[in-house]
């Protein structure tokens, strides 16, 4: 049973979160690097170019890298710390087992010796697919593509997923039917030249802040800025239309547009009739959209929605940006598809300055999802269930169709499925879903039931506290291998400093599990990640998502090469679908109708108020790294609720004041954050936080039917004025430590200027 | 020597309040942990707005002109350089005085430190590192016959602050008085929603 041994208490003490204040040597250590590494940011999917300073092993600091193009020097708050991760008193450097007393260190092959018993044990008695792997795409592609080999071969488990399942699903999902790829559609490179800039429920400026300089260079020619979004976030502060719509009506806005520019002829029809099918049903399902109907659903002003479908429809050319705002619901790929909709309709796209994305979230969150990390999919982005795809995957992985397990389920459903005590046995890598999954009391509920539970992390996260076995691994900066980011731009990661302890990288783990479960044929040969790279161009050749003609000399020579890259001499392919020329066999694109639906948790009398969910800019996902730096810590200690005046009134709430807030999975009492920033109807609670301060307290199991995202977006809640020692005691503790940290940095001792 | 013909372009309309610049700041090799950049939340209950302030590098420094130890010197390029240590006595007269609000005290040190520029960098053809990393530019470096060309803002670097004429190298950028502005979401919904006496 995967209870937890120790009182959190006495584990914070032991694994932290503490808090990395300053680096290795303190302040006033000699700041001469011996090495500076290129590399990449590991948080978030922009995976902006940084350099490292190295000295005796140790990542000491970081230097702009100005050359690369992305972001060309610039960095986050995160990005600018994400050195502090190194040289971490949290660190895990040993292998541990569970006992009664607490976390032990154990001898390195004692560990895997007993986690491939396990395995064993598991799958002989309740068969194979009793065994989980659940992984994550801060992972390279190298570990994500090993990660879905070794679940089907290794393990020889169906139930893989990964924790993109609650992050680009539906994106992914919307585009492989519109476009039949899963893709940004351009490089950001185009956002530039754009003249209108349609931003659905992102707030770039804090979940993917170097884009807001993409953005500002695009109005600084004059491109106009719509944002729809329940909260003003700060690039929406100035924008020329911000639509603050009601939480979960994303498709009917997409839908009322679209019946306006029908209404207004605003549709290229000559590219709608040539490059793509299915507009006649899909004007269909808009043809009683009124702006009066939109109107009535999403909470907007007619004339809003009228000027927006104005200057989206007049425009000549564009960019529409969306991220998880509309993509974190019960119809996340319906409002994906309302927006490509409104792309297609104009026939803005595959041209300069013309264009659409969706801004990925994960570290790895692109090249993560396209080489058979996800529960149905195999490398290339081919589908599991297709015989033509199995048969090639088969014939690179030298193993038989009966070898091959099928689909699996997703990551909510694999929580499900261990809560129902279906599944028994978990391995757990690059994942918090303590965090990161809804309903938090059920989540713990399911791990406390495993069999046995083994975890491969660097730090002590909140799930893997219920662990049998934790298995120590690598850093970002411990590892090389590539990534590919928000644009679709294969990049590469380095290595700057070695693993500490008995700590190894993801991949050599994997590998090694693998030939103790007797399935060494498959994994044995991989002595490097560049082997690893190596067979998954071969593995993705031919799929949607070809990497053939990608090597490492490559990237590094053409700092990143946009996929498809199918041949050794293709230079890569920054902009998809120029010629209007699409991924379906016809070639064309396909409109979806996407008839409105509300979220699957709907405001009533008893839960009157909208909760929505979200990222700062100061935390990145579960927060199992970024929790335990100081700097980013002391600017955001803790979770907080947003809440505007009006309603705070209601309430009889002020600034600070703690509120209890509840819905049908759970309650917790945050201090009020009073901002006119937010609807009036509607809060907001950002995510990265756990135990009592974690907002999927409150947040449903509600899975779209297609995607399989909870729609984190949407709950319905209460709130009730409470007493300020009513505040949890995680949350005086967080106070206490940005208080700590904001003192290291102004009461220093005196030093030579 | 810091190029006289780069400068500061500060627009506090970009700015997103991430504060990379404030923890980019501290990073320095000189600095050693130390940010000399403030970055305030303007007032959060009406508006999102957060604004950067680095030294402005004033032509003729009101820190300088108040300091009774004289240790704040500007030298030949226009760069305002922090208090000279062995001078400074700590007393703060220039934390009070500065119209923008720029020098520290730090505790501990007893020596005003203030932004200079990053002469390190700027001395041999780098922006400074938090114009470098700032995400959406708001914190903009560059020569200043570029920037006309560049953004639609005005630069700004003659103030009349109190009855104190203010002249200053690096420049605020101010927008056209027209631009939109949104701050309060209750304004941009249909109001019918919410009939008088509800929300």
């Amino acid at each position: 049973m995967s209870v937890l041994p120790l009182s959190q208490d006495q584990l914070r003490a032991q694994f932290g979160p503490h808090l990395n204040l300053a680096p290795p040597g303190g302040w006033l250590s000699d700041p001469t690097p011996d090495k500076i590494v290129e590399t990449h940011c590991c948080f978030c999917g922009q995976q902006c170019g940084i350099k490292l300073k190295v000295k005796d092993n140790k990542v000491i600091g970081f230097d702009p890298w100005e050359a690369f193009p992305f972001n060309q020097g610039k960095l986050c708050p995160k990005g600018v710390k994400r050195y502090l991760q190194g040289n971490h008193p949290d660190r895990l450097t040993r292998a541990m087992k569970r006992t009664e007393h607490g976390f032990e260190p154990m001898d390195w092959n004692e560990a895997m010796d007993r986690t491939a018993a396990e395995i064993q044990r598991i799958q002989a008695a309740h068969g194979k697919d009793a065994f989980a792997v659940l992984s994550g795409v801060s992972l390279t592609n190298e570990k994500s593509y090993l990660a879905g080999k070794f679940a089907r071969l290794g393990l020889q488990t169906k139930n893989l997923d990964y924790n993109g399942r609650l992050c680009m699903v539906s994106a992914g999902a919307g585009n492989k039917k519109a476009f039949g790829v899963d893709r940004a559609a351009n490089s950001w490179a185009d956002i530039e030249l754009a003249d209108v800039i349609w931003v659905a429920g992102s707030n770039v400026a804090e979940c993917s802040p170097i884009t807001t300089d993409y953005i500002w260079r695009a109005r600084d020619r004059g491109a106009l800025l719509i944002v729809v979004d329940p909260r003003i976030t700060p690039l929406a502060r100035t924008a020329d239309l911000v639509l603050p719509l009601k939480p979960g009506t994303d498709s009917a806005l997409t839908n009322g547009i679209l019946h306006l520019l029908h209404r207004w002829n605003l549709i290229d029809w000559d590219f709608v009739n040539e490059h793509t099918s299915g507009f006649e049903q899909t004007l269909e399902a808009v043809k009683d959209c009124t702006p009066e109907w939109t109107s009535r659903i999403t909470g907007l002003p007619v004339d809003a929605i009228e000027k927006a479908a104005r200057m989206w429809g007049e425009a000549r050319t564009s960019f529409l940006l969306h991220a998880r705002g509309i993509e974190h619901q019960t119809k996340g790929v319906d409002n994906v598809l309302g927006c490509i909709n409104m792309v297609l309709a104009t026939g803005r796209i595959g041209r300069p300055g013309c264009g659409y994305a969706t801004i990925t979230g994960q570290g790895n969150g692109q090249g993560g999802r396209e080489h058979g990390h996800k529960c149905d999919q195999l490398p290339g982005n081919r589908d599991i269930s297709n015989p033509e795809h199995r048969k090639y995957i088969c014939s690179v992985w030298g193993c038989t169709d009966e070898e091959l397990p099928g689909v699996g389920q997703s990551a909510q459903e694999i929580m499900n499925a261990i809560h129902a005590g279906e599944i028994k046995g978990l391995l757990l890598l690059c994942f918090n879903p303590l965090v990161s999954l809804p309903d938090t009391q059920f989540t713990r509920e399911a791990l406390s039931k495993l069999e046995f539970f083994v975890c491969l992390d660097f730090f002590l996260s909140e799930s893997a506290q219920h662990a049998d076995i934790v298995l120590p691994s690598a850093l970002h900066e411990e590892d090389e291998g590539t990534s590919t980011s928000a644009e679709g731009r294969v990049i590469k990661i380095n290595k700057a400093v070695d693993c500490p302890g008995d700590a190894r990288p993801d991949w050599q783990i994997m590998v090694e599990l693998a030939h103790r479960l007797g399935r060494g044929k498959y994994f044995d040969h991989f002595q490097k990640p560049e082997d690893i790279f190596n067979e998954l161009r071969v593995a993705s050749k031919g799929g949607t998502a070809d990497y053939a003609g990608i090597s490492y000399a490559k990237i590094e020579q053409q700092m990143g090469v946009f996929w498809p890259c199918p041949t050794d001499d293709h230079p890569g392919t920054p902009r998809l679908f120029e010629g209007g020329r699409f991924f379906h066999p016809d070639g064309k694109a396909r409109f979806n109708p996407t008839p409105y639906r509300p979220p699957a948790e709907v405001v009533d009398d008893e839960f009157p108020i909208w909760l929505t969910t979200g990222r700062v800019v100061f935390h990145y996902l579960s927060g199992t790294q970024t929790r335990r730096i100081g700097f980013l810590v002391e600017q955001c200690p803790h979770p907080y609720l947003e809440i505007h005046p009006r309603l705070a009134e209601r309430y009889g709430l002020q600034e600070g004041d703690a509120v209890e807030i509840t819905s049908r999975r759970g309650a917790m009492v945050l201090p009020a954050r009073v901002v006119k920033s937010i609807r009036p109807d509607t809060v907001f609670i950002p995510y990265h936080w756990a135990g009592a301060l974690s907002a999927n307290r409150l947040t449903g199991r509600h899975l779209d039917p297609v995607s399989k995202i909870p729609e984190f977006k949407v709950s319905a809640v209460r709130l009730r004025k409470t007493t300020k020692d009513q505040f949890s005691p995680e949350l005086a503790e967080l106070q206490r430590m940005a208080f700590e940290a904001r003192s290291n940095q102004t009461d220093m001792p005196e030093q030579v200027f | 020597m810091v190029p006289q013909d780069y400068g500061f372009f500060i627009d506090p309309q970009r700015c997103i309040g991430c504060r990379s610049c404030v923890g980019a700041c501290a990073e320095c090799g000189t600095h050693r942990g130390r940010s000399m950049i403030h970055l305030d939340e303007i007032d959060r209950y009406n508006s999102p707005q957060t604004v950067p302030t680095v030294c402005m590098h004033c032509e003729d420094p009101i820190c300088a002109q108040v300091c009774p130890s004289d240790a704040i010197k500007r030298s030949e390029d226009g760069v305002v350089h922090a208090a000279q240590k062995p001078r400074c006595i700590g007393c703060q007269n220039c934390e009070l005085s500065c119209p923008f609000g720029v020098p520290i005290v730090f505790s501990g040190l007893e020596q005003m430190l203030k932004c200079d520029l990053c002469y390190d960098r700027t001395s041999v053809g780098h922006k400074p590192m938090c114009a470098t990393v700032c995400p959406s530019q708001a914190l903009l470096f560059v020569r200043k016959d570029e920037v006309a060309g560049m953004r639609k803002n005005k630069p700004l670097r003659d103030f009349l602050i109190g009855a104190v004429r203010v002249k200053t190298k690096n420049a605020i950028m101010v927008p056209d008085p027209e631009t939109p502005l949104h701050l309060d979401a209750a304004l941009l919904i249909d109001d019918s929603m919410f009939p008088s006496g509800g929300l």
